[in-house]
């Protein structure tokens, strides 16, 4: 799994080849960070996502946040259900809570981000 | 901490605030709690039992003098004329300064302890502004001080409230303090402290506002903590005020607002008074708004937030009618709702309109104010 200093995560099916399954998410330290979660916008099958590039939006009583791509391809499948449950996203931020699949464009883009370790420490460093 | 945060004011349960988790923010210059936990959670113990707030940040300002009630009524939008010892209204604040000669400074709670003796509750961020006008035009039988700073304002909203406070007040003093009527104010000891009280508040529930001394401030929240209430940040103190339809100063009121179109003419007593900007106040009257605050309802639960255009329809041709002045998740109503300033030709209950939300039109209907009012 990978992480973008926005807090997004991605997790490949199978080796990282063009055409590969990405999954998303948001970590559970966003989700935690937002609380009082109330509304979601998500892309739709067929659009493309741009790594950096914001692709949906997720809303909380006091804010708005744009989701950032972690790496570009095409959406395959999106979870549908989940602006009707955000509680999900507290619930199962890495295995319930995905936000969208797509179609991995360039595997390279995944050496630009965090590994967990490297993610865990930005996180402590926000907390203080 | 940053340079910004180091000008910051605190107020005497910061430290409390910090030590339970309470996520601090600034706001109209002090470090404040948005929040401790969910603010869902505590908008909704508000409403079910009870809510504690921290409004210490609210400019405290006393009048008194020989000279007092006459010159605030000459002063204030409202007439304070006849307004007795132990009552409070709501009232503006005005000048003749801007460009029609009427700027709204503030909007206040005036309450009368004497005839000597007045006590003003104005916004945090227009305290300055509001001392500095005021100041200027004291006359030399009355005098201005404000009592910020040596004192502390905890609201206690909410069914259970009025049982909680009456519970730490004095035995003697609770049957009193029980049948306070609404817009009253009195004195009473609350876990041993001596507290200015009023039954007023901004939640659109029943409660008291409760005013002590700085130094006591712990103590007396501490007893409220431990007798049943929750602590609430500014975040469900938003929602709360919001669902009761009440202004806040910024979004509803401004400086250029027509209190009138606001809805806020009750505020102003036109008849046999002087006051700064009456004239133009007579004016907006006689000649009748141009726009008017409504309530919207969203069909979807995306909020719609300060400065988004009510257009006339979610037709990509429709054209705009207003603007928004509140917007937020509601969450006693489990529905987006917002306060907007609509043309009148357009604001009638019913309308369905459009919010357009980051480049999106999502319907909204038209309601009457408030959203939401408390059963009992």
């Amino acid at each position: 799994m990978k992480f973008a200093k926005s807090h997004e995560w991605v997790r490949v099916e199978g080796d990282p080849a063009p055409g590969a399954i990405a999954t998303i998410g948001i970590s559970a330290y966003a989700v935690e960070a937002l609380t009082d979660l109330v509304f979601m916008q998500l892309p739709r099958v067929g659009d493309t996502l741009t790594a950096g590039e914001s692709f949906g939006e997720i809303e909380s009583v006091k804010a708005v946040s744009d989701l950032y791509a972690p790496c570009s391809g095409e959406v395959v499948e999106v979870h549908e259900g989940l602006p009707n449950d955000l509680d999900i996203l507290g619930r199962d931020p890495y295995g319930e809570g995905w936000i969208v699949k797509m179609k991995l464009a360039d595997p390279s883009e995944l050496d630009q981000l965090m590994d967990q370790t490297a993610y865990d420490a930005v996180v402590r460093e926000q907390s203080q | 901490m940053s340079a910004d945060e180091s000008r910051l004011r605190e107020t005497p349960l910061a430290a409390w605030h910090r030590d339970h988790g309470g996520r601090m923010v600034p706001f109209g210059g002090w470090s404040m709690p948005v929040q401790y936990g969910s603010i869902v959670e505590e908008h909704r113990a508000t409403r079910s039992h009870c809510g504690l707030f921290d409004v210490s940040h609210m400019g405290r300002l006393t009048v008194a003098g020989a000279g007092a009630r006459d010159w605030l009524e000459s002063t204030l939008t409202r007439s304070v004329a006849g307004l007795a010892a132990g009552r409070a209204r709501y009232t503006l604040v005005t000048d003749e300064g801007g460009p029609r000669s009427l700027r709204v400074l503030d909007d206040a709670l005036v309450a009368c302890e004497g005839d000597t003796l007045f006590q003003l509750v104005v916004n945090a961020a227009n305290r300055e502004r509001v001392v500095e006008s005021l100041a200027a035009r004291l006359p030399a039988n009355a005098s201005l001080e404000d009592r910020t700073g040596q004192t502390a304002m905890i609201a206690v909203q909410g069914p259970q409230a009025v049982g909680i406070v009456a519970g730490l007040c004095e035995p003697r003093q609770r049957e009193a303090i029980t049948a306070m009527p609404v817009y009253r104010t009195g004195r009473a000891e609350l876990a041993g402290v001596d507290a200015a009280v009023s039954r007023t508040g901004y939640t659109g529930e029943d409660g008291f506002e409760l005013v002590v001394d700085a130094d006591c401030a712990t103590r007396v929240w501490e007893a409220l903590v431990s007798a049943g209430g929750r602590p609430c940040g500014l975040g469900a103190r938003d929602t709360l005020r919001l669902e009761a339809g009440m202004p806040l100063y910024g979004h509803e009121l401004v400086e250029s607002s027509d209190p009138f179109a606001v809805g806020l003419g009750f505020a102003v007593n036109l008849e046999g008074r002087e006051f700064p900007g009456r004239k133009t106040l007579a004016e907006l009257s006689a000649a009748g708004p141009t726009r008017r605050r409504v309530g919207l309802i969203l069909a979807s639960r995306r909020p719609a937030r300060e400065g988004y255009p009510v257009v006339a329809s979610a037709a990509a041709q429709a054209g705009e009618i207003g603007v928004v002045t509140s917007g937020s998740f509601a969450p006693s109503l489990e529905a987006s709702v917002a306060m907007a300033m609509l043309d009148v030709s357009r604001a009638d209950a019913g309308g369905e309109v459009a919010v357009e939300i980051r480049g999106s039109r999502e319907p909204a209907r038209i309601v009457p104010l408030p959203f939401y009012r408390r059963k009992t």
